[in-house]
Parts: C-alpha cells; structure tokens; sequence
C-alpha cells in the first residue's frame, strides 16, 4: 500500500512541466485575475451628441465625465454618426441632448436628454444607463432643494458590508481555489485512473493483491496533498497581494476545504469508472465539471438571477455550495451554525459519488 | 495529395468509431449552448430586503411602502431590531438591511433632517453597487414626494430622461452570449481535440509507426489537422443553426463572413494545440497545458467579463489573446451587422497570427526523437 503510494508521488513529481504548471497555475491565474477579472464598469468610452452646448448641459456632461464609469471620448455632431460609432465597437453609449436644453428648461421646465445605450452588451449598456440616469436625476434633485422653501431630507447613508472598497477580487478568491481544485482533483483523478485503463496497466495492478480500495486512496493521496498546498498558496496570495481577509476560523477552512477535495476526488473516480480513454474523461470532466463550475456556481454570475431551471440545477452543484461555504467563513466570518446546511450537502454528495463509484467499478476489465 | 488524403481518412475513421466522441461533437454545443446562454447575466432581479424600523410611524410606513411597491424588492422581514437584521445578513437570507432609526418622523419635520442607514452584503461588489444605488433613488423619489407634499411645488420632473437600447432592445442576454459561446465551441474542438490527438499517437506509440513511413512531415500535420478544422466548422454551423431555431438570436451580419473568420481562427487554435503537443508526451499534460492557457484566454476575452474594465496592461495581454478577436468579431458581425471594413483589422492580426503559430508548430514538430 505505502509503495502504491510513493510510485504515484513518483508519477506526479518526476514530471517537471506539471508540476511547474501545478503550482505555477493558480499563482498567476489569482494574480491574473485579481487583477482583471472585474465586473464593475470603469472608464466606459461614451459619446455626446449636444444639440444644443449650452450652459446646463455642459454642467450636465462635466458631472458625468467626472464618474468614474465615463470616460468621453467622442463629441458627435449628427444623428448619422451614432450608427458608425457603434459599428466600430469603440463607444458604448451616446447621449443626446435636444436643442436650446437650458432654455426649455428654465421656461417650460422640461427638457429631453436620450441614452442612446449599445446593447450587443446588455449587461455594460444596462448598467451604464442606470448610472447615467441616476446622475441627472442626482442633478435634478439640486434644482429641486435650491426651489424648496423648506428641505426635508432624508439622507441616505450606505454601508458596504464585509467589502467596504467593492473589490473584485473577494468575490473571485473563493471562486479560484474551487475551480482549481475542482480541476487538479476531479479532472487529473479521473484521468490518471482513465490513462492506467488506456495504456492496460491497470490489468497489472487489479491482478495484484492490492485490493480496489486500496488502489483507489492511492491513486488519489497525491492529489489531495497537491491540492491543499495550492487552496493554501490561493488564500495566502489573496491575503497579502489583494487584502482578502480570513474573518472565521481557520481550521474550520481547512476542515471544509478537505471536505470539498474528498468531494471532488470521488467525483474523479466516478468519472473514471465511467469513462474508457483519457480522451472521454477530459470530454466528461470539461463539459460535465468546469463550465458548470464556472456558471452555475456563483463565481462570476450570481445564481439567483439565472431561469429558475438552471438555479435548481445549480442545486447540484458541489461548487456552488463550497463557494458559498468558503465566502462566509472568509468574508463574513461564519461560524460552522451558519453553514451546516451547505456541509451536510457536500457530505451527502460524497457519499453519493462514493457509492455510485463502487458500485460501477469492475474488477475485471471487458 | 494522395498521401494526406490517407491520413484525412484515417483520422476521420478513428474520429466516427468512437462513439462516445461522435455523442460529444452533437451534445456539446448544444448544452452549451442552452446552459450557458442564459446564466451568463448581471442583471439584478429582486433585492431581498430586511426593514428595521424603530420608529414605526406614518411616515416611516409610507417610506416601507415605495419599497413594497417596486417590483425590484421583496421585503423578506419587518422587524424592530438591528440584531435580527445583521443575522439575516450573515445567514444570506437577505442581500441588505435599512434601519429607520427612532425619531424618525419628529426629527423630519422638526429639523427637515434625517438619516436612514443602508446596509448592503458587498462580497459581490458591482452588484452591491447597484443594489445600494437603487434603494438610494427610491429615497431619493421619496424625497421629492416629501417636498412636494410639504411645499407644494410642481412635482413634474424638469429633465425628462428617455433611453433606447440598440442592437438588442430587450436587453436580451441570450443574444450577447450565444455568439461568444459558438466561440468556445469551435476552440475546445481545435484546441484541445487536435493537441490531445496527436499526443495520443505519441502516448499509445503508433506514431513511431508512421515516423518510420515515407509520409513527410507537412503531409501529415495537413492530415492531422485537417479533419479537425472540418469538425470545428461543422460545429459552427450547428451552433448557429440552433442559435437561431431555439434562440432566435439575430445575424445581421453576413454568414460568409463569420464562416471566413472562423476559418483562419481555427488555424490560430490548431496551431497552439499543435505546438503544445509537441512540447508535451502524454496526454494528461496536454490537456493540463491546454487548460491553462485556455482558461486564462477565455476569462480574459471579454466573453464573460467586459474589456473594457479591465487595466491597462490586461488590454495589452490581450492583443495576444486569439478569443479575444473572436469574441468581439462574432457580436459585431451577428448583433451589429458589422462589414469587413468594420473588422478588418482583426482579420488581418488573426492571419498574421495563424501564419505565425503553424510556422512555429511545424517547426517545432520533429519526426525523429
């Protein structure tokens, strides 16, 4: 058994560009996208059509550029041009005043501004016409108060909890490390169980006397080593390069980022008992693993907001229940009463991978 | 010729034998293609609100009331008690809190001065962003209905702001996604199904065979590729066939265009599986090679996450990035209706690009070990 063991570190370690790729891997895909990986908008390049380049509307315009969302880059003199604008794809908004804006203003208190928003991108051109809306309507608001003979306000005053600066990188940390793990357990497991099938080494080892089990927690003890040391690499990078804090307890992270690895090793050797060639794993693992990781967990795009299908099948999703687990232990600094729920999930996926595997691994090959 | 059109069919043989293959190349776009469509949005449906409300009086209602009004909220919990409210935070049973403070009332009409505190779980800040911006411009509108009460100035807003919305007037996300994910399609088939191929020879030692025979070395990268570029394209058109039977999604643009596009993008992608199979022997690292650049390629193109936030130097990358120009070609010419003019410039970078990665590929490959 032990030998098992120390022949599959073997396997793993002797192969320098893995192990590069390995624990190169998650430091510059964290550095990477902690850095760019953004959905916040920034500097989006917009364009003004001002009819009527008047007092207001340039107190209007000036009020917008000075957001961080706009940047203008553009002063556009005719209707025709907006079209041409946007076939270029540089410009993602035009806004457009009316002719004579401070005048109609002042005398019939009612003057037109149009967003014009490039929509091949809904999700820029939504948000950039709700900022800009709020914008004038922030502008209006000052007109209003200078009219009132007696303001009454109520001012609001937002707090940003557990993420006072809005960084991009809380939300992306946790959703890193599940992926990575999701990808050095799930996907090598089954595929060096698939590559032992493929190459028929694995007659060799099921004619030894190691028995199944004992073949499997070997193939798969590399690999949980290798990814504990890269979810701690992940979350040490977090924390001293882009400030992610770890508010709740360690050995609580620890204990549930172990639960997770287990989880996605089984589903590995799930995986490898069904697939034949190496080839066939990588289609399951690619198709079946990393884009559901991806979308239907909550890492970039947040569930609830999807068709209520896809939220259900998100609901069997082991990665969006880790990704929820390790935000609140992070960030919000959850104790084990606030995530039981999401533990018992995961502990009941394993068993159902585990079961699943040893019912459909054969001793013997067809 | 004869010789590459051997390889052509033997690869296609091998290809359509494996069944489970055959299965992929049709299931795969479309799950995709039906999962990926619709998760990929921001948008913010529904706020989950808890009220705090100490002071519980006309106006304070009244104020509770606009938020029961919009269709964005939905106030899960009516309490008088910031301790339950900061617990509904922390269990996620709601996105933000707003404590109405004691004295609420009184102070608005003693002094015309009050706060109302608006907490908002900032662990995904854009959307926070927006949550906390919304709720403002309902206080704000509750403001103006409070002025207009109390002074009786005309309530009409003087600045009447309109918007339409081009190219996709229902915000329907569907459209931005499809052509992206037609994107994705055809690079994990040249990418990884071609690299994967010829390591597989290399692995499983069948290419030590066909080193020994007189098959010269373009003759065989030609055979090797060619097949997948065919399957890739293939799938493209699927893609937009479902594209527009299930989705609707518009092509403005011309097919030729997109077909001639995909075209030399594809030599892009099978150059790069080519060359990193030649830098790798087993599959398990082809794939692991592959996957890296290709996850950092697709997180970085603009598929998911706009270009245009991202810093200066993350821009630079991505004149490297091959999915890049896709993505961004494909929504122009479908959405848009985009013209060569429009995008020649991607044209010419992506054929500069493919010349560069096959030159480099074949180079690279050695018949001899």
């Amino acid at each position: 058994m032990r030998g098992f063991i120390i022949k599959e570190f073997y396997h793993i370690f002797r192969d320098v560009r893995t192990m590069i790729i390995l624990f190169g891997m998650p430091v510059v895909q964290v550095l990477l996208f902690g850095f760019a990986l953004t959905n916040e908008i920034k500097d989006a390049n917009i364009a003004v059509l001002d009819h009527s380049k008047d007092i207001v509307t340039t107190e209007i315009i000036s009020k917008i550029v000075a957001s961080d969302y706009f940047k203008l880059t553009e002063n556009l003199e005719n209707e025709a041009q907006i079209e041409a604008e946007f076939r270029k794809g540089k410009i993602k908004q035009v806004i457009v005043f009316e002719d004579n804006f401070a005048q109609k203003l002042e005398k019939d208190r009612n003057a037109s501004i149009h967003i014009i928003g490039d929509a091949s991108d809904p999700n820029t051109a939504s948000i950039l016409a709700n900022y800009t809306a709020a914008i004038i309507k922030d502008y209006q608001a000052g007109i209003l108060i200078t009219q009132a003979p007696f303001p009454m306000m109520i001012t609001p005053e937002p707090a940003m909890l557990f993420n006072q600066e809005l960084k991009g990188v809380f939300m992306f940390v946790p959703g890193i490390i599940t992926i990575l793990l999701m990808l050095v357990c799930a996907m090598m497991t089954s595929i060096s169980i698939a590559r032992e099938k493929e190459l028929g080494t694995m007659e060799v080892l099921l004619v030894s006397p190691l028995k199944p089990v004992q073949i499997i927690v070997g193939k798969v003890t590399p690999y949980i080593v290798l990814s504990v040391i890269n979810a701690f690499s992940i979350l040490l990078l977090g924390y001293f390069v882009f400030g992610v804090p770890i508010r709740g307890s360690i050995g609580l992270l620890l204990f549930e980022t172990i639960l997770f690895i287990v989880m996605a090793l089984s589903m590995g050797i799930l995986i490898s008992t069904i697939a034949r060639n190496q080839q066939i794993a990588l289609m399951i693992s690619l198709a079946g693993l990393m884009l559901p990781t991806i979308l239907l967990s909550g890492f970039i795009f947040p569930v609830e907001n999807m068709p209520i299908v896809l939220q259900w099948l998100s609901n069997i999703m082991p990665s969006k229940w880790f990704i929820i687990i390790i935000r609140s232990i992070m960030l919000k600094g959850s104790e084990i009463i606030y995530i039981w729920k999401e533990t018992m999930i995961l502990l009941l996926m394993i068993s159902i991978f585990i079961s699943l595997s040893i019912r459909n691994f054969k001793v013997r090959l067809e | 010729m004869r010789t590459i059109a051997f390889i052509i069919r033997k690869e296609f043989i091998q290809l359509f034998r494996n069944k489970v293959m055959v299965r992929i190349i049709f299931v795969l776009p479309i799950i995709q293609l039906l999962v990926l469509a619709n998760t990929a949005t921001f948008e913010i449906k529904l706020i989950k609100l808890h009220i705090v409300d100490l002071d519980r009086s006309k106006t304070s209602r009244d104020l509770t009331g606009h938020f029961e009004g919009s269709p964005f909220y939905r106030i899960v919990e009516y309490s008088n008690s910031q301790a339950l409210a900061e617990d509904d935070i922390m269990k996620g049973r709601v996105h933000q809190f707003i404590s109405i403070p004691a004295g609420f009332e009184k102070d608005l009409n003693s002094t015309g001065q009050v706060k109302v505190r608006i907490a908002t779980n900032a662990i995904d800040g854009a959307a926070a962003a927006l949550m906390s911006a919304y709720t403002i411009s309902i206080i704000q509108d509750f403001n103006v209905n409070l002025m207009v009460e109390s002074t009786g100035i005309s309530k009409q807003e003087p600045i009447r702001a309109t918007w339409s919305f081009w190219y996709n007037p229902e915000l329907n996300y569907a459209n931005y996604m499809v052509p992206g994910i037609l994107v994705l399609l055809v690079t994990i088939i040249g990418m990884f199904l071609s690299g994967m191929n010829l390591v597989k020879e290399k692995e499983i030692g069948t290419i030590e065979q066909i080193n020994v025979t007189p098959i010269r070395k373009y003759q065989f990268i030609i055979g090797k590729l060619l097949p997948y570029w065919l399957v890739a394209l293939f799938e493209l058109a699927f893609g937009l066939l479902l594209a527009k039977l299930v989705f609707n999604i518009p092509i403005l643009g011309s097919i030729w265009l997109i077909f001639l596009f995909a075209a030399v993008y594809l030599l892009v992608t099978l150059g790069l599986g080519l060359l990193v199979s030649t830098k790798t022997n087993t599959q398990q690292q082809a794939m692991f090679l592959s996957w890296f650049f290709l996850v950092i390629f697709i997180l970085m193109s603009g598929l998911f996450t706009a270009v245009d936030s991202m810093p200066q130097w993350a821009k630079i990358i991505n004149v490297a990035n091959p999915i890049a120009y896709f993505v961004e070609v494909i929504r122009m010419i479908m959405l848009k209706g985009s013209g060569f003019m429009d995008v020649s410039r991607h044209f010419f970078i992506l054929l500069m690009y493919a010349a560069l990665a096959l030159t480099v590929a074949t180079w690279q490959y050695r018949k001899t070990t």
